[in-house]
């Protein structure tokens, strides 16, 4: 493992840990990028250069400014007056803890069955953005063609929920 | 320790995280802050897979890994548009306080 594997997860943690904990939703939102960016950084790491710069566009430039736009229309930035958590967060708390004691066993128990377990570096796998474009248009041109389809309907489906309803609908 | 299993505790470290901020908070926008985190952890492990495993010049883990990414944008989208919605019509974002399906 090296140095920038440990600096960028303790970065992606460190931010995923500021986006659910802190009282003001404003910042929750600009943690929440923080976290974005380390995850897309770990994406480069692995040799996903195309993944990578996907993941700063749509979740940095998109997402994320999309949550801040909500947060500010809702006024969701009035930290409210007795508390931000739910009525029992010790349940949440106990699933998600139970749930990551779980993981990490799986993951630790099956830690020589997992490919590259031999020490050895692997090659970088000799894919370049052309290849991703040919197998988008070549074997993968239906699901691509069904995610565009998931995205206008996305698209209008938020308008039209979001729209302002007519005065003498009401 | 094996490269792949680093990553794949982190992403289990942030599947973890976001599932909490997504139990526990009431701000309906920080529980869809929360799905967001599980739906990049779990991006995480396809991109790391695809890059340990034995065949990546085929691409599987990306394809999915981007599809994914691009189903996330829409429904983070659609949530937050039925949050804004939500807030229109009982002025609040609280979760425990939206108990009826009536409008």
């Amino acid at each position: 493992m090296s140095i920038v594997f440990y600096i960028i997860s303790g970065l992606s943690v460190a931010g995923a840990l500021a986006a659910v904990l802190l009282k003001n939703t404003v910042h929750c939102a600009l943690a929440l990028t923080i976290a974005f960016a380390g995850v897309a950084l770990m994406f480069l790491e692995l040799d996903a250069q195309f993944a990578g710069f996907a993941q700063i566009l749509i979740y940095i430039g998109a997402v994320a400014i999309l949550v801040v736009f909500a947060i500010l229309l809702t006024r969701g930035s009035e930290t409210p007056k007795d508390t931000v958590y739910s009525r029992k967060p010790v349940v949440g708390l106990v699933t998600a803890a139970g749930i990551f004691a779980m993981l990490g066993w799986a993951v630790l128990r099956s830690q020589q069955f997992l490919p590259g377990s031999g020490g050895t570096p692997t090659a970088t796998p000799p894919v370049t953005v052309m290849d991703i474009g040919n197998a988008l248009m070549g074997r993968y041109v239906l699901p691509l063609e069904i995610v565009a389809l998931l995205l206008t309907a996305a698209l209008i489906g938020a308008v039209i929920v979001a729209m302002h309803e007519k005065e003498s609908a009401k | 320790m094996n490269p792949l299993t680093g990553y794949l505790l982190v992403a289990a470290l942030l599947f973890a995280i976001g599932l909490a901020g997504a139990l526990t908070r009431r701000n309906a926008i920080l529980v869809l802050i929360g799905i967001e985190l599980m739906l990049n952890a779990a991006n995480l492990n396809l991109i790391a897979f695809w890059r340990y495993g034995p065949h990546p010049e085929a691409l599987t883990g990306m394809m999915f890994a981007i599809f994914s990414i691009a189903v996330a944008a829409a429904e983070a989208a659609v949530g937050l548009g039925l949050v804004i919605s939500i807030h229109r019509h009982a002025h609040t974002t609280d979760l425990d306080a939206m108990n009826r399906m009536k409008g």
